[in-house]
């Protein structure tokens, strides 16, 4: 099962996520944004893109984190396929992505994702690890 | 649903009464059965969470076609005092200058109908559109800039257009103050290609015919008639004007928090427009808004050249001409009587259209008589409006009227609703062609996922913020 899945709000498009650790949760989060975005099953894991970000808590560090990620795509053209957190807490995450520039005759675009909102995002440990959720304009 | 109370006022009125933190009440427009939608979701606690707001002036205002979006409502009008007062990238939304053009041309409908597969397959191969289009055209960094200051001004003289349209254009298609200095160079990277594209999602552009006159002096004057057939752009600041949002949410996140403003909802972030980071956003701000004029203003050259081309007519022939261009997400300093003083106030427009009266000083001079035009697009297919602005818009919503149907269903309940059928073939049974560059938007962008656009221009046609003029009914459509 996938650690993701995503909900309704009106004109956008909501995301749950979960992770065993804070570092699965952002992770699980990356994984997610381009798995909604494109069929991950045609990207390769060619390059690799280093991800450093800061934040004042959780939320805000989820939503400066999901911000880079999305700049990947929306800035760069490039698609994600994995993405491996090497050193996070509750104000600073660094991470390395991996997957290759976008190319139309590979890669099929499902849904854009234009912005991440900071509208009732939260992150909140659970009974078992952590969870995720935010909205997206889409 | 929503814990918000609701008092109704009249007929097209509810009042948000002043509760807790709220330093005014708010004015929700709406009929009894748009009031019953609405109230289903958060979208009244949004308009009361806005008159929380260092600063804002009278109300916290909803048009009829409100819901639920994140920070402001969608359909939200605020207005806040020059001192004291704030500006929100939130209350402006992420696609700054979001907004529809509409153009005539000498074609009738029946003319144009007998053709129409051909005429919308030209536009949709002529007029980049879809997910992450890119445009013909890729700026260097100088010239780039060059638009962001000039907007609508810079297409016209690289050959977009004509002088003339540019009194056709709100704020004649540039928007005082923009500053390329307070654009970042993320925002620029993403601009760089896309101006002269459609988008994706909502943004579309439509054939239409014009169906029925409401008040026949006027559309006379607009030059609008009965039969003939008309275009509808919908398009705005493509990824530039995303990128400028995000980036200055991100920034006066910290900035609130740093200046001690506490808010419901960190989407409201805000900066007092006169404080140094309040000004970069606005300059900011223009720059995409110009963005986006620009875009519509070469969205329409190319327009007119895949209508040239499908139906082998000379420009002179087609008779393609611009009735008007409004934004519908954005924030402007207007100049307002609140209390019989005349004062400037900073009137934030997030899925708003500014609806100016006949005699308004902002108003070209052959707007003077008739009203500002407003314009309206329905759902997918089902045609727009075009109305005028009233004083009575002036005296209680800051000359501010709706901006569309207003969405009911989300994107996934609407995409639920449609598995199964065959949504391009009932478009077409409805009497509309329609292409879409993405699989998923026709099952999102189906009729029923929207409000009925009927009643929400009733709802500001009966409470006086705009008068309707015309109804124009879809024909072809293409969708990104």
């Amino acid at each position: 099962m996938k650690p993701y899945h995503t909900f309704d709000h009106t004109a956008d498009l909501g995301l749950i996520v979960t992770g065993k650790s804070t570092g699965d949760l952002y992770e699980n989060a990356a994984v997610a944004v381009f798995d909604i975005i494109t069929d991950l099953g045609r990207v390769e894991a060619r390059e690799t893109r280093r991800i450093s970000v800061e934040g004042d808590g959780l939320e805000d560090l989820l939503i400066n984190y999901l911000r880079e990620i999305l700049y990947l795509y929306n800035g760069e053209r490039w698609l994600l396929k994995e993405i491996r957190v090497i050193r996070a807490d509750d104000n600073m995450l660094e991470a390395e992505a991996r997957g290759e520039p976008l190319d139309g005759r590979k890669h099929e675009i499902r849904k854009e994702i234009k912005a991440v909102t900071y509208h009732q995002a939260r992150v909140r440990k659970m009974k078992k690890g952590w969870e995720a959720r935010v909205i997206f304009d889409v | 649903m929503s814990d918000v109370k609701l008092r109704r006022l009249d007929e097209f009125r509810w009042e948000v009464p002043k509760e807790g933190a709220m330093r005014v009440p708010g004015i929700i427009y709406a009929s009894d059965r748009l009031m019953r939608a609405m109230g289903q979701d958060e979208s009244p606690k949004q308009v009361a969470n806005v008159a929380q707001l260092p600063g804002i002036v009278r109300h916290s205002l909803a048009m009829p076609d409100m819901h639920w979006g994140y920070g402001f409502p969608i359909g939200g009008v605020a207005a806040f005092d020059l001192d004291g007062g704030v500006i929100s990238p939130g209350g402006v939304g992420y696609d700054i200058n979001c907004g529809c053009r509409l153009m005539m041309t000498n074609l009738r409908d029946e003319e144009v109908r007998p053709q129409i597969a051909k005429v919308v397959t030209a536009l949709f191969h002529h007029v980049p559109s879809g997910v992450g289009s890119k445009g013909s055209l890729k700026l260097p960094r100088s010239e780039e800039k060059n638009v962001l200051v000039e907007g609508a001004r810079w297409a016209v003289k690289n050959g977009y257009g004509s002088p003339g349209d540019l009194e056709s254009i709100e704020d004649g298609g540039c928007l005082a103050g923009a500053d390329p200095e307070a654009v970042s160079d993320r925002a620029l990277e993403r601009g760089k290609d896309q101006v002269g594209t459609l988008g994706s999602g909502n943004h579309f552009l439509e054939v239409e015919v014009v169906e029925e006159i409401f008040d026949r002096e006027v559309a006379a004057a607009l030059g609008i008639e009965e039969g003939r057939v008309a275009v509808m752009i919908h398009s705005g600041s493509r990824g530039l004007g995303h990128q400028v949002c995000d980036d200055y949410l991100a920034r006066l996140v910290k900035h609130v928090d740093k200046i001690g403003i506490s808010l419901p909802d960190r989407q409201l972030a805000c900066a007092y427009i006169q404080s140094p980071e309040g000004r970069q956003y606005l300059s900011a701000m223009a720059c995409a808004a110009n963005y986006a004029w620009a875009n519509r203003q070469m969205l329409m050259h190319w327009t007119g050249e895949a209508l040239e081309r499908a139906l082998g007519m000379s420009p002179r022939d087609l008779g393609m001409r611009l009735i008007y261009d409004v934004c519908h997400n954005i924030a402007k300093i207007e100049e307002h009587v609140v209390d019989g003083k005349r004062v400037r106030l900073c009137v934030h427009r997030k899925g708003a259209t500014r609806a100016f009266p006949p005699g308004h000083p902002a108003l070209a001079s052959k707007f003077q008589k008739t009203g500002q035009p407003v314009l309206i697009p329905g759902d997918m297919g089902t045609g727009s409006y075009v109305l005028v602005g009233t004083g009575r818009a002036m005296e209680e919503t800051f000359g501010s009227t709706c901006h569309g149907a207003g969405r009911v269903l989300s994107r996934a309940a609407a995409i639920k609703a449609s598995k199964g059928r065959a949504i391009r073939r009932e478009m077409e049974d409805r009497g509309v062609l329609v292409m879409a560059a993405a699989k998923g938007t026709l099952a999102e962008e189906i009729p029923e996922a929207y409000k009925d656009i009927d009643e929400v221009i009733n709802v500001v046609h009966g409470a006086g913020l705009s008068r309707k003029v015309a109804r124009l009914r879809a024909i072809g459509c293409i969708k990104g």
